[in-house]
């Protein structure tokens, strides 16, 4: 872990909280216990990411968020070296990776790779997500990182 | 009764503010806005009171209202705002002054864009604050959070898919501060830029070098929108509209970097409807101005708008292909975003003109099909073509 804190960044970004319309509250619901829950139209089975109100395949609005397996593919990744963000200045390089879920209609969400930031990085490889809580900040978060497999 | 923009309107007039790197602009943003209107109407050798329509993007400050009140025109017609994609409404405000002219709503459509960064805040920047909710919430306590970072992780998708090497983006850079070298309205103008130098630049986000980066700037740029039956009443040799559109593909817009179609520039379904407005193919297109945000976004509308394939990135772009006045494309011949100045592309669209008219600093020869490229990998995009009187 770099230092600063407990997670892979050091700490001082802005930290999530849900949307104040309630959208994606499930989402983070979900990860504060370990769950990784993505959104499924009850009507017509579609996944979908981001969350939106209805279902973009049959625009039914009987949407649930439903637990995946907390195992995705790198779709894309970056190692960034610039910071844009005052608490990102004596970070060094962090890599975001781009995590899709083959099985659950090729949605992707967005994470960091934990371990070494100058690791040799493979599209296409599989990862494991790691749940980040950070219980001592106000507000309180979590964050789902991801491991190679 | 054919339903096209094609040969409708013409462009009388452009204009821009000297160009600042950011926070060194003397004047206020809303004044620069002005004195780019005033610059545009002095080349069309018009009065500004006869502008009777502004259209702009990604949300200009510079309300159409005040700058009517301020410049004293009569007959305010159209007042337009392209919504969303920044950037990439540079030709779809010139699209839809075009579309106002073409129908009658009004008759002399200024668009415009001005930008002080330095007074109203820096486009490489993430947000400063406590907490974060929305889109956001799912990207920005990952560290990512500026355009370079959004924007990267397509491009690196892209490159991972079709074998291109680092080379492509730099020969799209150094092909920007070379037609900067010789455009004394460039920031960038007598700083040139090797391979060497290039390379040893530090990264801001793999596969962005730092010159593969937009400059930030202060400034304004304007152009004047005429029906094209009053083209030859002004100052300078007409340059006719062929085709103008803007938008994007199947949900461009799913959040969290989830378009199903992700590794692209957005305009897969915008570059064919393009070409069939203008009656024109990739073939006829003398000189390209495309949009520099990133060099990754130029090598994928190149590929996107048919200049080369995919696959074919590596030998396509090479920077002799790319340079005026012999080049096989001559691309971004002002130095566009990357060296001459941000002003959002509109100054790409200037040039694009200027090309026509055949007074740019780098000039084609016998340019008849000018073609502008704005913003992309946003949504929507949008990018036009220009002609001469030949083309209609």
């Amino acid at each position: 872990m770099s230092g600063g804190g407990t997670g892979y960044l050091h700490s001082g970004l802005p930290k999530p909280v849900p949307a104040p319309d309630g959208l994606d509250a499930p989402f983070w619901e979900g990860v504060a216990e370990g769950k990784l829950k993505l959104q499924r139209c009850r009507a017509c089975g579609r996944w979908q990411w981001g969350p939106e109100w209805i279902c973009h395949n049959c625009h039914s609005d009987d949407l649930v968020f439903e637990e995946v397996p907390p195992v995705g593919r790198i779709y894309s990744f970056e190692r960034v070296w610039h910071p844009v963000h005052p608490a990102l200045k004596n970070q060094g390089p962090y890599i975001v990776v781009l995590v899709e879920f083959p099985e659950h209609d090729q949605a992707r969400i967005v994470g960091n790779l934990l371990g070494d930031p100058h690791q040799d990085v493979v599209i296409g490889d599989e990862v494991h997500a790691v749940f980040e809580h950070h219980q001592d900040e106000d507000p309180a978060f979590t964050l789902v990182q991801w491991q190679v497999a | 009764m054919e339903r096209s923009l094609r040969g409708t309107v013409a462009i009388a007039g452009v204009g821009e503010t000297a160009y600042y790197k950011r926070g060194q602009a003397p004047d206020a943003e809303f004044k620069l806005a002005l004195m780019a209107v005033l610059a545009a109407c002095e080349d069309a050798g018009i009065s500004p009171k006869q502008v009777d329509g502004f259209a702009s993007f990604s949300n200009d400050r510079s309300d159409p209202s005040r700058l009517a009140a301020a410049l004293g025109i009569h007959d305010l017609r159209f007042a337009n705002m392209q919504w969303g994609g920044g950037g990439g409404g540079g030709s779809g405000a010139l699209a839809n002054a075009a579309a106002a002219v073409a129908t009658g709503m009004a008759e002399c459509v200024v668009v415009f864009r001005a930008l002080a960064q330095g007074q109203f805040g820096r486009f490489g920047q993430g947000p400063v604050r406590n907490a974060i909710s929305g889109d956001g919430a799912h990207t920005v306590p990952y560290g990512l959070m500026s355009p370079a970072q959004s924007f990267a992780m397509k491009v690196k998708r892209f490159m991972h898919e079709h074998g291109v090497e680092q080379s492509a983006l730099r020969a799209l850079s150094l092909a920007s501060y070379h037609h900067a070298q010789n455009n004394p309205r460039a920031v960038m103008y007598g700083r040139p830029l090797t391979e060497e130098k290039y390379d040893d630049s530090r990264w801001i986000v793999e596969p962005f070098h730092l010159f593969d980066c937009c400059l930030e700037n202060d400034g304004a740029a304007a152009m004047v929108v005429v029906p094209a039956q009053r083209a030859k009443d002004y100052a300078h040799k007409p340059t006719y509209l062929l085709g103008a559109v803007s938008g994007s593909h199947y949900r461009a817009g799913a959040s969290v970097h989830n378009a199903p179609d992700y590794a692209t520039s957005t305009f897969k379904t915008c570059a064919p409807r393009l070409y069939d407005m203008a009656q024109v193919g990739p073939g006829d297109v003398d000189v390209l101005q495309c949009y520099e945000n990133f060099t990754g976004g130029v090598l994928m509308s190149i590929v996107e708008h048919g200049f080369c394939e995919p696959d074919e990135c590596n030998e396509f772009l090479v920077k002799e292909n790319l340079v005026a006045p012999d080049g096989k494309l001559p691309t971004n011949t002002s130095g566009g975003n990357l060296a001459e100045c941000y002003m959002h592309g509109l100054g790409l669209n200037i040039e694009a003109v200027r090309q026509i008219r055949g007074e740019s600093s780098n000039q084609v020869e016998d340019v008849d099909v000018s073609m502008v490229v704005s913003g992309p990998m946003v949504t929507p995009v949008s990018s036009c073509i220009f002609g001469t009187e030949a083309t209609l």
